[in-house]
């Protein structure tokens, strides 16, 4: 929890040279290594998250690991336990909820998950006043420490994040049928309530990484929108996949080099890059169905579209 | 009801005109009982469906035909009896079967195109990661590709394959989805209400489009239908579900006004049309009004 010197580069429009210098900082090439792995990792899950509608799990498993952060600096552990342990407990409380396709499980799903939330930040103020005011620790607790992070902490999160996506990778499209299809992939044999709860857990372990880097409340910026900006540009399931990294990536990388040049956090660099990302997206997508829809407008004479049979009648 | 049921339980094999009627029947269920949660869904059912043979589960709300469709399928045990699908213990015969549940619409937002739906059916439940690009790059991949496309071309989806599944329009979602369960070339198809929440025109293709499907590839074909009328005139075979017991037979003997009555227990009549067609009037609980048990949610 080292928070490094408020310091502004100058920057001088020599982009190479802007970058040679940004570099010999080893705090910053922590910083890139750390965003990197966070954000491939943070892509990767949360693709699937936004196709299988869990955004509000996915923002309780981040928002929970603050209390287990708090709690465990209050213990005198070290906080990355506490960010892990803090997100898988709360990961294995939302995945013993039934899920279900239908209305009334998915709201009984959405009220437990809301009522986690709630109490997991009343312990976090609880923990932090049971410390004792470490304020410069709370606001990097919520808002990240992109700038402070050690070798070890950059090895931990690689580790991690390899062991995640290898999960994610053996189980993809067992997962994507499941999400997708839940019925069908179940009598294919597909286990779709263990493929559910291992998602959950992955989900809780990839939010505790990605706390770490952004803070509790900015995990949201890499875990939701990359991969909600990029399933609106594609629905082919790869494309948007491999956009999905990629605008991860890109994301992080802007704004480290941004807020290394500038006096304003990461973390806001990071949201406002992927806010606007996520609105040119959603913005091309209308366009593009509503110019689609009047071209498909013209070519489709309106009897035609209940199949190709012939001899069938036609209202 | 038990005169009745021994007068109608007649071995449906000898009906009329099945292809690729094989020794051995496609499901054979004996003194089969299912019992959800303490209560007896039915039982003592005795079944037999051809090989090849298009047959309809028809029967009143609730009284387990979806529970049937499971049993063979294997997702719901028997409680006592047995049975055997394709010559197999339900459950074991996974990829030859291509199962249809009932009503699924996709979320408008879904972002998975109908193709990718359809490709599930082939190797959606295998571990690991499909490589990207190894669909053009290796034969196996290739062959997929072209079957998947092969399939979407039989139920005529091409047009709007490409596009996202909760975007196109419920028809033509259950088309991609028959192309679903075909994918897997399997021997045998469970259609659990495939024309429900259709309109009337798609109704008569969608089943047009099974049927021959049927008799072309010799595929056995159970369908649970609300509405009778729009299969009416391609069954071999019907299977009635009712009050705890179910019958079976050809459709001539079992879709008759006094056997119909006495099942929904409100009068129908059996009209037959100048070019020999068969319409069932009165029939309870048209698609329209009927709320589903099985998701709990009116629509």
């Amino acid at each position: 929890m080292t928070v490094p010197p408020l310091l502004v580069a100058r920057i001088d429009w020599n982009i190479s040279a802007d970058l040679h210098q940004m570099l010999t900082q080893h705090f910053m090439v922590n910083a890139f290594r750390a965003g990197t792995v966070v954000a491939v990792l943070a892509g990767a899950i949360g693709w699937f998250m936004i196709l299988r509608h869990q955004s509000f799990a996915g923002h309780t498993l981040a928002v929970v690991s603050f209390p287990g952060a708090a709690g465990a600096i209050w213990l005198g552990l070290s906080a990355t336990v506490g960010y892990f342990a803090g997100s898988i407990a709360a990961a294995l409380v939302i995945a013993a909820v039934p899920r279900s396709s239908s209305g009334r499980a998915r709201s009984e799903e959405s009220a437990v998950i809301g009522t986690v939330q709630a109490f997991a930040l009343a312990l976090g103020v609880l923990f932090v006043s049971l410390y004792g005011g470490f304020l410069d620790g709370l606001t990097g607790l919520l808002f990240g420490t992109f700038l402070g992070i050690s070798d070890v902490q950059v090895v931990v999160l690689a580790a991690v994040a390899g062991a995640v996506l290898v999960l994610l990778a053996i189980g993809a499209r067992p997962l994507f049928f499941a999400t997708v299809d839940a019925d069908v992939a179940a009598a294919r044999g597909v286990p779709v309530r263990a493929l559910s709860v291992a998602f959950m857990l992955l989900l809780g372990c990839a939010a505790a990484e990605v706390s770490q880097i952004t803070g509790a409340l900015l995990v949201f910026a890499l875990l939701v929108m990359p991969a909600a900006a990029a399933q609106q540009i594609s629905p082919r399931p790869v494309v948007s996949f491999g956009l999905t990294i990629l605008l991860a990536v890109a994301v992080t990388w802007l704004s480290l080099g941004v807020a290394y040049y500038s006096a304003y956090p990461v973390g806001f660099y990071v949201s406002t890059f992927g806010f606007t990302v996520y609105v040119l997206a959603s913005g091309g997508r209308a366009l593009a169905d509503r110019l689609g829809t009047r071209h498909l407008r013209g070519a489709l004479s309106p009897g035609n579209q209940s199949g190709p049979r012939p001899g069938v009648a036609t209202a | 009801m038990a005169e009745q049921a021994s007068e109608l339980r007649r071995v449906s094999a000898d009906s009329p005109p099945a292809p690729a009627t094989s020794a051995a029947p496609a499901i054979k269920f004996q003194d089969a009982a299912i019992r959800l949660g303490g209560r007896t869904i039915w039982s003592k059912v005795d079944l037999e469906v051809g090989e090849g043979e298009f047959v309809a589960i028809l029967g009143p709300n609730g009284v387990g035909k979806s529970t049937l469709i499971k049993a063979v399928l294997g997702i719901l045990p028997l409680a006592a009896g047995q049975a055997t699908v394709l010559g197999r213990p339900p459950g074991e015969a996974g990829h030859e079967i291509g199962y249809l549940p009932q009503r699924r619409s996709f979320d408008a937002n879904l972002r998975a195109r109908g193709i990718d739906v359809v490709r599930l059916g082939i190797d959606g439940d295998r571990w690991g990661l499909p490589v990207p690009g190894g669909s053009s790059l290796f034969a196996s991949g290739r062959e997929k590709r072209r079957r998947v496309e092969e399939v979407i071309e039989l139920v005529g989806a091409t047009s709007y394959a490409g596009r996202p599944i909760g975007q196109v329009s419920g028809g033509e979602q259950q088309r991609l989805l028959v192309a679903q369960a075909l994918v897997s070339r399997p021997r045998m198809l469970l259609l659990d209400e495939p024309l429900d929440s259709l309109d009337l025109p798609n109704q008569a293709s969608v089943a047009g489009l099974i049927s021959g499907i049927s008799a072309e590839y010799g595929i056995t074909v159970l369908i649970v239908a609300h509405d009778v009328n729009p299969i009416v005139s391609y069954l071999d075979g019907v299977v009635y579900v009712a009050r705890g017991g179910a019958i079976s037979g050809p459709p001539d003997e079992v879709i008759t006004s006094d056997a119909l009555s006495s099942l929904y227990e409100t009068p129908i009549e059996v009209l037959r049309t100048s070019d020999g067609r068969m319409v069932v009037v009165g029939q309870p609980e048209a698609p329209a009004h009927h709320t589903d048990r099985h998701t709990g949610h009116p629509h």
